[in-house]
């Protein structure tokens, strides 16, 4: 539908979302009268992804890395700084309104606070057939009622949710009503948005299990935005690591998890605690120092190179690519990307740079 | 004692554990209902042990912490029933006088949100100098020295030039290193955590864990880590406490828990975390929600989600039965849950 907006046409092979070169600055300023910008808080910049047909694309980092804004802006509910989204060959930055709209039938968000994302005041049948007003054509004003039943049925409500409110549900019941309200309009695409971070880990293996069933059922692709790393791997087909507003390793899951190759990414995975005592002792755990930089006033060069164990002078003079250095399919933005946790060889300690 | 025992002549016995729970019951009186927060919770520590507290919200595990505390508000929150005792002197009767002598000195807690626990208006040097004016009277610019001492111990970097920065100036991660200088300043035995690194960032994390750690190990205090994730337990923790509506469903130490869990609850917890060898199966949670605390099923108040119920679990309510040394599941079917394996 997107593609004969623009009269582009359909390439075959084409994934089904391909986001370009996306940059999302938020402009500081300062002044009460005459603001003026006197710098930029560079949230996302410069990100690629892809999405393929009915698979998972994980998103992780840590607070502050641009996740949950790449995935809003998607939806333009950020306007991009610069950078191309295309859905089915159409742009989505550069939509107009009645496009837009149509667009966002396809593209849903499921969003992280299931207490702050569900309007009290509205009872739970509101919110679900809500969507169904606004893109009136989807189901007929006198089946709504029932199509609004089926769906908390089959995200495992009672079918008496239609009539009660919000705040008469638990957090993980609510997630299941911010799904349903998801599913509405039968889209190709939902970003989840930290979807079960606020939930128990009892209630959060039910939620997950639950958004893999409807993904096989409604054939869903999920762009999963989280921070949990076991979650993520569990979910995720391709996984994408993010660090300040870059992505720095992007491959499948097993890539990723396995065969590591950016040296944030396997100090994520080193410090992650994992839920077994066995053999703690033993492992090898890189402990980071230090903080996130402030995205405000980023690094030079590498943006992870602050805290990197192999930093090198060329880190600060030459911003490395995301490149497929190994062609495994399976790029990383370092340039001394390696499986092995050792600095580089040839490594002078560079005490300059700190 | 027992005629064996010559050296225990003193009334506090060197048997004595530096803290023990017994029986400990908590209530929140609200005008509609009453709230059973922790309903006969027992446990000790010992000097240089990390004994975890796993729960998820609505355990009673941070209740229970702020009770030893003595940090709960009342009314609503009323003790009921139960015994603190540290190094035998049982604090639950002791007037708020000496109690002041042991919170923060003996026995001192580090919050979740290190954002809220701090205060915004005063600097960070002066609010750790505040332990040192109010506890030991000392003068102000030694108080202030003292501070930077604390600073330097939790690896602030740069802590003289820091000292007078406002709690807003520091990360997330710099600002549990402050709540954690807090709780050293006056060198206690204890230290409660109350999820001390939920707020902050895996890398970030792993930090402030082993700084606990080595803390730790220099000053032989015993730590309680309250706590809902059961990665952090495995990292850091000596043995375990798992809480389910109040109560301790099941202790023991650590590995041998991890390895097979004596309760349907602890196990259900385990099969809910996403493993990589189960890759590409749905994952086995644990069905329902946790109970409404002012109306706990009868019974085993885990019964309504349990998959090992019997008639009896929803009229018989199980006592901690002992599976080994250090070792007790509060199942009536402990044995099935074991035999089953993780």
């Amino acid at each position: 539908m997107g593609a004969d907006l623009h009269g582009a046409t359909r390439v075959a092979g084409e994934p089904l979302l391909r986001v370009e070169r996306l940059v999302k600055h938020f402009p500081l300023t300062q002044g009460i009268l005459f603001r003026r910008q006197i710098g930029a808080v560079q949230a996302v910049d410069g990100v690629d992804l892809t999405l393929n047909r009915g698979e998972t694309l994980g998103l992780v980092g840590e607070s502050g890395c641009g996740k949950s804004t790449v995935a809003k802006t998607l939806l333009r509910l950020e306007e991009p700084t610069s950078g191309h989204a295309f859905y089915k060959g159409a742009d989505i930055f550069t939509l107009g309104r009645t496009e837009l709209r149509a667009m966002r039938r396809q593209i849903q968000i499921i969003f992280q606070d299931p207490y702050a994302s569900l309007n009290p005041r509205m009872t739970v049948g509101d919110i679900i057939t809500e969507a169904w007003e606004i893109h009136s054509g989807v189901v007929p004003k006198a089946e709504r009622r029932d199509r609004a039943q089926e769906l908390l049925q089959r995200v495992g409500l009672p079918s008496d949710a239609v009539n009660r409110y919000p705040h008469q549900f638990s957090g993980g019941q609510r997630q299941r009503v911010g799904i349903a309200r998801a599913l509405t309009l039968n889209p190709d695409i939902i970003i989840c948005d930290e979807p079960v971070s606020a939930l128990d880990v009892s209630v959060q293996a039910q939620v997950i299990n639950l958004l893999e069933e409807i993904q096989d059922e409604f054939g869903l692709a999920y762009i999963f935005v989280a921070h949990d790393l076991s979650v993520v791997r569990h979910i995720s087909d391709r996984v994408a690591v993010m660090y300040l507003g870059r992505i720095v390793e992007t491959g499948d899951e097993s890539d990723i998890y396995e065969r590591a190759t950016h040296p944030y990414t396997q100090a994520l995975l080193s410090a992650a605690p994992l839920p077994d005592p066995e053999g703690r002792e033993h492992r090898t755990r890189v402990v980071l120092e230090g903080d996130v930089p402030s995205p405000a006033n980023p690094p030079s060069g590498c943006r992870f190179r602050t805290r990197c164990w192999k930093v090198q002078e060329v880190c600060a003079e030459q911003d490395p690519q995301l490149l497929d250095r190994f062609g495994h399919g399976h790029p990383s933005a370092c340039h001394f990307a390696d499986t092995s946790l050792e600095p580089p060889r040839s490594a002078v300690p560079p005490a300059a740079l700190a | 004692m027992t005629a064996t025992a010559p050296l225990a002549s003193s009334p506090s016995a060197p048997t004595a554990h530096l803290l023990e729970v017994e029986d400990l019951h908590v209530e929140f009186r609200t005008r509609r209902s009453t709230v059973n927060a922790v309903n006969g919770v027992s446990y000790t520590l010992d000097e240089r042990e990390t004994l975890a507290i796993l729960g998820e919200s609505g355990s009673g595990k941070s209740v229970s912490a702020q009770a030893i505390m003595g940090i709960i508000d009342s009314p609503p929150g009323f003790i009921t029933k139960g015994s603190i005792r540290y190094r035998g002197t049982e604090l639950l009767t002791l007037p708020e006088k000496d109690r002041e002598r042991v919170r923060g000195a003996k026995i001192a807690m580090i919050f979740q949100d290190a954002l809220s626990a701090l205060n915004p208006v005063f600097r960070v040097g002066w609010q750790l100098a505040e332990m040192y004016r109010v506890h030991t009277g000392t003068s102000k610019s030694e108080a202030r020295e003292k501070a930077i001492e604390l600073m330097e111990r939790v690896r602030i970097p740069s802590a003289r030039e820091r000292v007078d920065s406002y709690p807003h100036e520091f990360s997330g991660g710099m600002r549990q290193r402050v709540m954690i200088a807090m709780a050293l300043a006056l060198d206690p035995d204890i230290i409660i955590a109350d999820e001390p690194t939920t707020a902050l960032d895996v890398t970030v994390q792993a930090q402030i864990m082993q700084l606990l750690k080595d803390l730790q190990d220099e000053s032989g205090m015993g730590l309680i880590l309250i706590t809902h994730d059961l990665g952090v337990v495995a990292d850091v923790a000596d043995r375990l406490a798992v809480m389910y509506a109040g109560k301790i469903v099941e202790t023991a130490e650590v590995h041998e828990l991890y390895r097979r869990p004596a309760h349907p609850y602890t196990k259900g917890l385990m099969a809910s975390i996403p493993r990589t060898d189960q890759k590409g199966t749905r994952l086995s949670p644990i069905k329902g929600s946790p109970p409404n605390l002012s109306a706990i099923p009868s019974g085993c108040s885990f019964h309504p989600r349990c998959s090992y119920r019997r008639d009896n679990c929803s009229t018989d309510v199980p006592p901690l039965y002992p599976v080994s040394a250090g070792r007790a599941s509060a199942c009536h079917y402990w044995e099935e849950v074991m035999a089953d394996g993780r």
